[in-house]
């Protein structure tokens, strides 16, 4: 009697969770449906499917709402700044993988503690110096903030990798007479990859997810994030659900596109790699 | 350099010129300290500096334009007697203590469920996933329609003749805040599972195999071999779920907006409300240095207990 055959049981089994399955998916089936329907429908026949799809909800979200822009900007943010954290963390962690002192030791826990601390007390002073020198209400502000912000993840992740990894190539390497930096673009940074890519997936999603900070350091300005925008839109234009749909939805097809990418490494990253 | 070397000089040289050129490791050591210095720098600036300062504006009457004063304790006095930093505190807590048990209970039930027998697993593993790559403000205005008083909860439950059940979900003082709940229990159940999944993949097969054959039921064997051995997967799913809840703040604002009568306000949009819509960011600090003390205390604590029983395995 194997515990992970399929049996009869399985069967049953497979049914209760498809039929969960689906129940969790109505929230996605709403989004869709209703951002297809006129002001009408949406009144007397919220829950059924839209007769004829009226895509005109889509054009007036966006050319209403900015989103088209601030999605420019998003990605602008999100690659600069996944890459800024690319270099800082993989350095950074390697240095600390690398050392087996006190000091390393006590810097890494420094990292860890900088994961779980929430940023809530620290963005009231930074607010300021980062108003100081003028660096709210643009990109590089932006840019500098996430970078600075998911440093401790990306140092945590790397650390954790290079740790597992033998010293042996590095070594060759040097033996070889390769100066440090040609050591480490030519070898270590290729053995890293996988841990780069857990780094790219999750820093690139919370990055892009980001509301509070946009909030904070870009609210007034003219540029915008996605999330931005898409609260000004809403909060603007809050009694017709249509048009919020229409616009949710298309802040979602990014991300869902990622998703469908990326997903394994999503899926790896998120459940194991946050531990590293 | 090398292969050039070793053609010129025969085999037997190139021994000699290793011992040369190898480095000595103190002066490796030495050097690499200097590729932390743009991550420490970081960790500096964006974090323990801006926290140190942020921790002392908590005890100021600072209001983000003039000069401000130290007024010792005085905004931690106001915070407890005003029903609304409060309440917001309460909030907090209640929504990240249901939110941990809830989610962590049905992600874990998902992916004992959902463990290799099942042909559908990996869609359905992805479909449950999907919510948590989402953004919290997008994900949280789809629900705005489903609790709002003329949407989609209220309509199904009049259509299957259940009106004595229908709310004014987001109005309601009582509600409010729980519709915040369903939508973090819904975006992160998904999380959770795939968390424990990972977990339960480095189980072997052969210990639950072995532990049925010895007679144990499925609970025994839960209790017994699966739980236990999850504990790495507890630790990772506790602390983020304790995180998550704690600092709960989209879902908030495009749910309830806080209120109705700030019956849905939690710390962390009190932070952003007192300091950069009042203007109060003396005030503003000392609930953000709570949520602060409250999530590293919480989450740090959990660590110690937890790693602590992992080790004992």
């Amino acid at each position: 009697m194997g515990v992970f055959r399929y049996t009869r049981q399985s069967f049953v089994r497979e049914v209760l969770f498809i039929a969960i399955a689906l129940a969790f998916c109505v929230p996605w089936y709403i989004l869709l449906t209703l951002s297809l329907k006129t002001n009408t429908q949406v009144y007397f026949s919220p829950l059924s499917l839209p007769t004829k799809g009226y895509f005109r909800n889509y054009s007036i979200a966006w050319n209403q709402s900015g989103l088209g822009g601030s999605m420019l900007n998003s990605f602008i943010i999100t690659v600069a700044s996944v890459a800024g954290l690319i270099v800082v963390g993989s350095l950074g962690g390697y240095a600390i993988a690398r050392r087996e002192s006190k000091l390393a030791s006590g810097l890494y826990f420094l990292f860890v503690l900088g994961i779980i601390l929430p940023f809530q007390l620290a963005i009231l002073p930074t607010f300021f110096i980062f108003r100081h020198l003028h660096l709210t209400g643009g990109l590089l502000g932006m840019i500098l903030l996430h970078i600075g912000l998911t440093t401790p993840l990306s140092v945590f992740l790397y650390t954790g990798f290079v740790r597992a990894l033998p010293r042996e190539y590095e070594e060759a390497a040097q033996v070889d007479g390769a100066g440090f930096l040609r050591t480490y673009l030519r070898v270590v940074f290729p053995l890293l990859s996988p841990v780069t890519g857990t780094v790219a997936v999750l820093s690139s999603v919370v990055i892009w997810n980001d509301f509070f900070v946009s909030l904070i350091f870009l609210f007034g300005s003219t540029t915008q994030t996605l999330p931005l925008a898409l609260y000004s839109f809403v909060s603007e234009d809050v009694s017709q659900y249509n048009l919020i749909m229409a616009a949710v939805a298309i802040t979602i097809v990014p991300i869902l596109a990622f998703y469908i990418f990326a997903q394994r490494q999503l899926i790896r990253g998120f459940a194991g790699g946050i531990r590293g | 350099m090398i292969f050039d070397l070793r053609t010129r000089l025969g085999r037997g040289s190139v021994r000699r010129v290793e011992l040369a050129r190898r480095p000595r490791a103190g002066g490796l050591r030495r050097a690499s300290w200097l590729l932390v210095v743009p991550a420490a720098f970081f960790l500096l600036t964006l974090h323990f500096i801006p926290i140190v300062a942020g921790g002392y504006v908590a005890f100021t009457d600072w209001n983000g334009l003039s000069t401000f004063h130290w007024i010792g304790l005085e905004n931690f006095r106001t915070l407890i007697h005003d029903p609304v930093t409060r309440g917001a505190l309460v909030h907090s807590v209640e929504l990240a203590g249901a939110f941990f048990v809830i989610v962590n209970v049905l992600g874990l039930a998902l992916a004992l469920g959902l463990n290799r027998t099942l042909k559908t697993r990996n869609v359905i593993r992805s479909l449950l996933f999907a919510p948590a790559v989402m953004s919290s403000l997008s994900v949280a205005f789809i629900w705005q329609y489903v609790f709002d008083q003329s949407g989609a909860l209220n309509k199904f439950l009049g259509a299957v003749g259940l009106q004595s059940f229908q709310h004014a979900w987001l109005g309601d003082p009582h509600w409010a805040l729980w519709t915040i709940l369903a939508v973090l229990v819904w975006q992160y159940t998904g999380l959770v599972m795939i968390i424990y999944l990972a977990g339960l993949q480095g189980i072997p097969e052969e210990l639950i195999e072995a532990s049925a054959v010895d007679g144990a039921g499925m609970w025994m064997r839960f209790r017994r071999v699966t739980f236990p051995l999850l504990a790495p997967a507890f630790t990772i799913s506790a602390t983020l779920t304790m995180i998550f809840g704690l600092r709960a703040f989209e879902q908030v604002l495009a749910l309830t907006g806080g209120g109705p009568v700030n019956a849905s306000e939690t710390m962390a949009t009190q932070v952003w409300r007192q300091a950069f819509t009042f203007g109060r960011f003396g005030y503003g600090a000392a609930i953000a240095l709570i949520l602060t003390l409250l999530m590293a205390g919480v989450t740090l604590t959990q660590l110690v207990i937890l790693r602590g029983r992992e080790t004992q395995l």
